[in-house]
């Protein structure tokens, strides 16, 4: 069984913000029913980009369910310019930490968060940027760079507990190998 | 709080009466049946008895069983001593929805010892591809390993065919017979069967005992070297505890036989008619025939696994699932996968699997307790809305 905090226990059986959001004017959706885990973000932004509520539905297991309801939580009343600078950490940490295999809920949580400001703003994100590495889960080379500067990784097991690259068919592992090799030549980690 | 243990093909309580027969020998009767004393000895007669009983369970003489230490030693070293014994043969044969204990092993010899491995498919129902099987059988087939009936599903098998085939072909046929026994009658005699691996703690014995029939006149070689132990086929000091109670669990399997394919075939049927009643979106995985009389492998739409499994917890119910989020991979079941159940269903499927400890009332509080559960899932779910996966 897994490691859960009480926090992470807590936002699963209760958890926070449930629902699409009457009235919501932003949208980000992160994650696939293929994938194992999806969820949808709804913000309601006011005239001076702040957060005045957030729901969220998701599918998934019971840390992407705690990571979503605890994102809800965390970005009610920031500024959309705040809300931005939010990392997968803030959120890992705000439930007591997550255990490493489920860091990649905290990540999906990020991502929709970017998206649904993206969809505020009015900026497309029309594709990923970077060249596709993971297959199975639609990962990019630059989407591994990003990871791997900001959290100090070394090892692709540690890649996919933050992205789930490499952790389908495993085809990838290698290529993730050679990044992770590329960004410590350029002392980057 | 009440336990509700519908998750018996992970691990089964321990039998009454097979603890009893145990216990002596835990205490006052530690003897080493190997030594030269009454004082040892005695445990060798008790010893002598249990392998009767195992050998009884499966129409075996008794000089065909190895105890092991579980059934992933016993799948290791049937596979193992069938390459040692045919070391010009370079191909060996499996399916794809073996246990980790098989698949892995075959995977690495093919990685590391040049191997060509066919793994041959299944279809939607768990069903094997018997034409594809028997056409890569040939000259250069060290062994073919095929499980029983599946953990995940229950799906059977027909090994008694396939064994046929394979003597007929002259080539060596273990099973993995683990799931499959104590539900079904296991005759290795009449099957021909080469090798059969079994597991304790599936069939109401302790955990860390397991059992390798290996057919008379076969060259074993062990994987484990040391002393005469098991006529030099197994070294190590014999786990003799464990050994009279695996006797013992056999004995009774034998008897409950009836029970697992009448009283507990029933209850499973009632749990699964209700289930898919009540909740829409909701599908078997597997033959609905050629299954195991205990097993039942359900899929609902648009919500995850875990979460169902965490939720059921709570409510002191035991089921599992063959969802990624549960195992520490990334992918669904291998099973669930190779049969292309649909990803919507997959990721929240759950396995009950039950026993003749099992009763009606416990289905009910299932039951009760599943429909809301999947109810607050899908309430949260972005993939379902009014009654349907969206």
């Amino acid at each position: 069984m897994w490691d859960y905090t009480d926090k992470v226990k807590d936002h699963f059986l209760n958890p926070r913000n449930v629902g699409e959001l009457e009235g919501a004017n932003a949208i980000g959706e992160s994650g696939s029913l293929n994938c194992g885990d999806a969820l949808k973000l709804f913000l309601k932004v006011n005239e001076n980009e702040r957060i005045v509520d957030a729901t969220f539905m998701t599918f998934g297991c019971a840390s992407a369910v705690a990571s979503s309801s605890a994102l809800t939580e965390i970005i009610k009343g920031m500024t959309l310019d705040d809300a931005a600078k939010l990392t997968n950490d803030d959120i890992s940490d705000y439930l007591g930490g997550l255990p490493k295999a489920k860091m990649h809920c905290s990540v999906m949580g990020q991502s929709a968060l970017k998206k649904a400001i993206a969809d505020y703003r009015g900026v497309q994100i029309l594709a990923k940027p970077g060249n596709l590495v993971c297959e199975c889960f639609e990962v990019t080379d630059l989407e591994i760079i990003d990871v791997v500067k900001a959290n100090g990784i070394t090892t692709t097991e540690i890649v996919t507990d933050y992205l789930k690259a490499g952790g389908g068919c495993g085809q990838c592992l290698d290529r993730i190998e050679e990044i992770l090799e590329s960004v410590k030549a350029e002392g980057k980690v | 709080m009440r336990i509700i243990y519908t998750d018996n093909n992970a691990t089964t309580k321990v039998a009454d009466e097979v603890l009893e027969e145990m216990l002596p020998y835990f205490g006052e009767l530690y003897g080493n049946p190997s030594s030269m004393h009454t004082f040892g000895d005695q445990v060798d007669k008790k010893m002598k008895q249990a392998r009767q009983r195992v050998a009884d369970f499966i129409n075996a003489d008794p000089d065909e069983i190895i105890f092991t230490s579980c059934g992933t030693e016993s799948d290791n070293s049937a596979i193992y001593s069938a390459i040692n014994a045919y070391p010009e043969k370079k191909h060996i044969i499996t399916s794809n929805v073996e246990h980790p204990a098989v698949n892995k092993f075959y995977q690495q010899l093919q990685k590391t010892k040049g191997y060509e491995v066919t793994f041959v498919p299944v279809d939607k129902k768990g069903l094997l591809d018997l034409d594809l099987l028997y056409n890569s059988i040939s000259d250069n087939t060290a062994i073919i390993s095929l499980m029983w009936a599946n953990n995940e599903t229950g799906v059977m098998f027909p090994i008694e065919e396939i064994a046929k085939k394979a003597n007929e072909k002259g080539v060596l046929f273990h099973t993995d017979a683990i799931q499959a026994a104590g539900k079904i009658p296991i005759d290795v005699k009449k099957a021909g069967i080469d090798m059969l691996s079994l597991s304790g703690h599936k069939i109401h014995a302790p955990k860390g005992i397991g059992v390798l029939y290996v057919k008379q006149g076969f060259k074993f070689s062990p994987l484990l070297i040391g002393g005469h132990q098991e006529k030099g086929r197994r070294g190590g000091t014999e786990n003799t505890v464990s050994i009279i109670g695996l006797g013992k669990a056999c004995e009774l399997a034998r008897e409950n036989l009836t029970i697992v394919n009448t009283k507990v075939r029933k209850l499973r049927d009632y749990l699964q008619t209700r289930l898919l009643e009540k909740i829409p979106g909701s599908s078997v995985n597997g033959d609905l025939e050629l299954r195991l009389p205990n097993t039942l492998s359900i899929g609902f739409d648009a919500v995850e696994g875990e979460s169902i499994l965490l939720m059921l917890d709570r409510e002191g119910i035991c089921a599992s699932s063959g969802s990624a989020c549960t195992s520490g991979s990334l992918e669904p079941s291998h099973v669930l996968m190779a049969m292309k159940v649909p990803f919507k269903s997959a990721h929240g499927s759950i396995r009950f699997s039950l026993s003749h400890y099992n009763t009606k009332e416990e289905m009910d509080i299932i039951i009760t307790a599943l429909v809301p559960v999947i109810q607050k899932l899908r309430d949260m779910s972005p993939f379902w809305k009014d009654g349907k996966v969206i």
